[in-house]
């Protein structure tokens, strides 16, 4: 069984932990998020192990390189993250239905890597370039910071559909109160702003001791300063008095769309790098 | 007299401007949607360029709001001063307070503001007030001091006792209980100003950096010496205030065509004397005199070792010499003469670049010997076009070896055929050079961000309150507990200091 094998493997196994906590939440039973929580572990394992294969893999191909440099592995990542930011999460809170919210974007991220045609799962080796540690650290700490940002993301869209009544006994009375879903968000995007603060920091540093400039206005660059911007904006309107629950949702769910862009989006802007003489895909991870 | 200045300060209608948090979203909000701009139009392209893709009028109304280097332009650096002088501002006005807070003069704990506080844990126990009260603080000082262990500074985690009830007229102690209160964390209050200080940091260095520094170029042919390079945009030359030689320069290559590596071996020379020879390869520059030397490109400078197969027509025999540039060497069968004279990076024929290749020429032993076919036209000199044709001493026929057509040299006809054989290719190595004094700055800046977002973030001011009061029959204890940050963290806190001294 190869890496990829197991990786797609672990795509079906996400989606069917979603599917128990979704059932749990509209059937009302709590052994099936239960049994959701246990799959998701499942699931989770399943990905560790695919990445540690793929790294063993790249070994034995001889290029010898952390699996974290191209769109398929960085979305296998990505999952990764997110499934062990919210497990500690639900771990933590004692909340198990806001797994509704988090698992479906867990699966997507991995489903889109293993099933878009677009994408290879090929192991290519690293450019000279990217044979950096600080690559390393730049990609986990970006993709801990997306997971943050996603994981906020799932508990707005949940804050945001909670009736303020919500009938005794009803489906959204089953979610977790205003305050502590208010309180998840915040602590979510706190998360993820610490760690994209230190993403974009150990790029920049990558990025001086490879070219000599720590910061070039890449457009990639640009983006994720864009979505840093979005996420202080929120986390001071939230010291003004007033800006609580729907509105910090709001600019939560924006923020996250400045991430998705960041993701995915740069690609389709015009592609000028400012070090275009490089042959070298700025900052690639990213792309 | 502190007062006074915050008075006159608080009056100020410039100084609450540049306090308001408002100021600072609407900053920010400018930064972050006018950045957009400059990720969807190229930036620091040509005139030409902008002109075609915007036309005229566009194009003019962007220069004119420099949106073609909207990053350095002088609205985009406007507002980042006007953050730069909100962060100040407001940093000060509220350090005075905070401060206050962290080091107060006398630590002291009102019983009514706890009062106040949602999280909380009322329950009866039995027994004795003074025991459970002598338990609770042993719990709690062990608690609150491991909590703080970290810290150093002794009034931290200080627990105070205050026995509202506990004295009679006969200053005997009554069983009337008591408040036991307990914090820790009061300095990670300062996490914030450490963020706004970092980001000031950052922009300083960013400043330094672009007026005392500078990034340039040069590329250095293998065992070539140069004494400085050139500034991106002006291509201005600028010394460095001693030599660099490149000893060589490699590159390799994965399977899969791939680059694996690319490597350039530098000599910095002082004065005539080799001071300080290094690898480098990038990710990992050379840094000296302030200076700092990163691999950026490479390509073929030129060749030597140049094997060159000279087939001759008459006798149908190959022969392999091996030349170097500037060299000339004898032809085989004692027809002449040949000399390699430059490699080329494009060869025009006919109007076709026929790109990287070898030039040289070759003298007949006797002038009309190789005439060749002039219609060919291959000479890139066009006034020599027509030489061998007259009876002077001919200036023999120029011989082009394009890499790419090995067999190009065929199509002259002449009897000899010159096709490279093989060569070793001598590189350049391109090198990004750059000066910039303000990279500690920005730098201490990030070790700051990254210390003052995690203590903010993920450390807190707690403080709790345990109140025990004497019942009928009973102990009432309430917990009180509050904490700058993770209410969650703090109910769970006090929820198991609850469960601890119910548990006798
Ligand atoms: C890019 C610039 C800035 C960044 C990255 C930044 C970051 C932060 C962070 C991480 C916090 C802590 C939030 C929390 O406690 O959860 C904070 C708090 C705060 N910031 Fe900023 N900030 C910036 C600019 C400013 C500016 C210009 C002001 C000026 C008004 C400002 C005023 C405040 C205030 C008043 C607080 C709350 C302090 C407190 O809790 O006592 N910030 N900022």
């Amino acid at each position: 069984m190869n890496s990829s094998m197991l990786l797609s493997i672990t795509t079906f196994v996400y989606a069917l932990a979603s599917v128990f906590y979704i059932a749990s939440w509209t059937f009302k039973k709590d052994i099936l998020s239960k049994t959701g929580m246990f799959i998701l572990v499942a699931g989770f394992t399943g990905n560790t192990v695919g990445i540690v294969l793929r790294w063993i893999e790249s070994y034995q191909l001889g290029y010898g390189r952390a699996p974290l440099t191209n769109m398929y592995e960085s979305l296998v990542f990505f999952s990764w993250t997110m499934a062990a930011l919210y497990l500690f999460v639900e771990y933590k809170y004692r909340e198990r239905i806001i797994g509704v919210f988090a698992t479906p974007l867990i699966f997507l991220a991995i489903a889109y890597a293993s099933l878009s045609p677009s994408i290879s799962s090929r192991i290519t080796p690293l450019i000279p370039a990217l044979q950096s540690n600080w690559l390393i650290a730049h990609v986990v700490t970006c993709f801990l910071g997306y997971a943050g940002f996603a994981v906020a993301f799932g508990f707005s869209i949940m804050y945001l559909m909670k009736p303020d009544m919500p009938g005794p006994g009803s489906l959204m009375s089953r979610l977790p109160s205003f305050d502590t879903i208010d309180e998840l968000i915040y602590q979510m995007v706190m998360f993820g702003f610490l760690f994209l603060t230190i993403g974009i920091i150990t790029g920049s540093v990558w990025a001086n001791s490879a070219w000599g400039t720590y910061w070039s206005w890449d457009p990639k660059e640009t983006w994720s300063l864009i979505t840093w911007f979005v996420y202080a904006i929120l986390i001071h309107l939230r010291l003004m008095r007033g800006w609580h629950g729907r509105r910090i949702s709001w600019v939560s769910i924006i923020g996250f769309m400045a991430v998705l862009f960041t993701y995915f989006g740069v690609n389709l802007l015009p592609g000028l790098h400012s070090y275009a003489f490089l042959t070298l895909d700025f900052l690639p991870i990213l792309s | 007299m502190t007062k006074k200045i915050s008075k006159t300060r608080a009056g100020n209608p410039v100084w609450n401007f540049f306090t308001s948090v408002k100021l600072t979203v609407v900053v920010l909000l400018l930064l972050a949607s006018t950045s957009v701009i400059g990720t969807l139009i190229p930036q620091n392209s040509s005139e030409a360029f902008y002109i075609q893709k915007y036309g005229e009028v566009f194009y003019n109304l962007f220069s004119s709001l420099d949106i073609f280097d909207m990053y350095g332009s002088w609205w985009f650096i406007l507002l980042l001063v006007l953050l730069s002088i909100n962060i100040v501002v407001c940093s000060m006005d509220k350090l005075t307070n905070t401060w206050k807070i962290i080091f107060p003069q006398k630590v002291n704990f009102n019983i009514e503001r706890f009062r106040r506080l949602k999280i909380r844990e009322c329950f009866d126990i039995k027994g004795d007030v003074n025991d459970a009260l002598a338990r609770c603080e042993g719990i709690v000082r062990g608690e609150w001091q491991t909590t703080v262990k970290e810290d150093a500074v002794l009034k931290e985690g200080a627990v105070s006792k205050e026995n509202a009830l506990s004295q009679d007229s006969t200053g005997k102690t009554l069983m009337g209980g008591g408040v036991i209160f307990a914090e820790s964390g009061r300095w990670t209050r300062l996490g914030v100003y450490v963020v706004h200080v970092s980001v000031l940091l950052m922009l300083a260095g960013a400043v330094a950096g672009s007026v005392w520094g500078y990034k340039s170029f040069v590329a250095i042919p293998e065992g070539e010496t140069v004494g400085g390079s050139y500034l991106r945009g002006t291509n201005e030359y600028i010394p460095f205030g001693f030599d660099l030689r490149c000893n060589s320069f490699s590159v390799t290559f994965y399977d899969t065509g791939h680059p694996e590596e690319f490597k350039s071996s530098l000599t910095v020379i002082k004065e005539g004397e080799d001071v300080l020879t290094s690898d480098i390869v990038v990710n990992d520059p050379l840094r000296y005199g302030g200076l700092s030397f990163y691999q950026s490109s490479y390509g073929t400078h030129s060749a030597r070792n140049v094997a060159l197969k000279i087939t001759s027509s008459g006798s149908g025999m190959s022969y392999v010499k091996v030349v170097e540039f500037g060299q000339t060497i004898d032809m085989p069968e004692s027809a002449g003469t040949f000399t390699l004279n430059e490699f080329v990076r494009g060869y025009n024929f006919r109007g076709h670049d026929l790109g990287e290749g070898f030039v040289g020429t070759f003298i007949p032993a006797s002038p009309m010997g190789d005439r060749g076919d002039e219609s060919m036209g291959i000479q890139r000199d066009e006034s020599m076009g027509d030489k061998g044709d007259q009876n002077v001493v001919s200036p023999g026929v120029e011989v082009y070896m394009p890499l790419k057509f090995p067999s190009f040299d065929k199509m002259r006809r002449g009897e000899f055929i010159f096709e490279v054989d093989s060569y070793e290719k001598k590189y350049y190595t391109g090198l990004q050079v750059t000066k910039d004094p303000g990279v500690w700055y920005v730098y201490a800046g990030f070790v700051l961000m990254i210390m003052g977002c995690w203590i903010t973030f993920f450390m807190s001011h707690r403080q709790i309150c345990v109140e025990i009061t004497p019942k009928p029959g009973g102990i009432g204890v309430t917990i009180y507990g509050t904490s700058t940050r993770n209410s969650q963290g703090m109910k769970l806190k006090v929820m198991r200091l609850a469960k601890k001294l119910k548990t006798p």
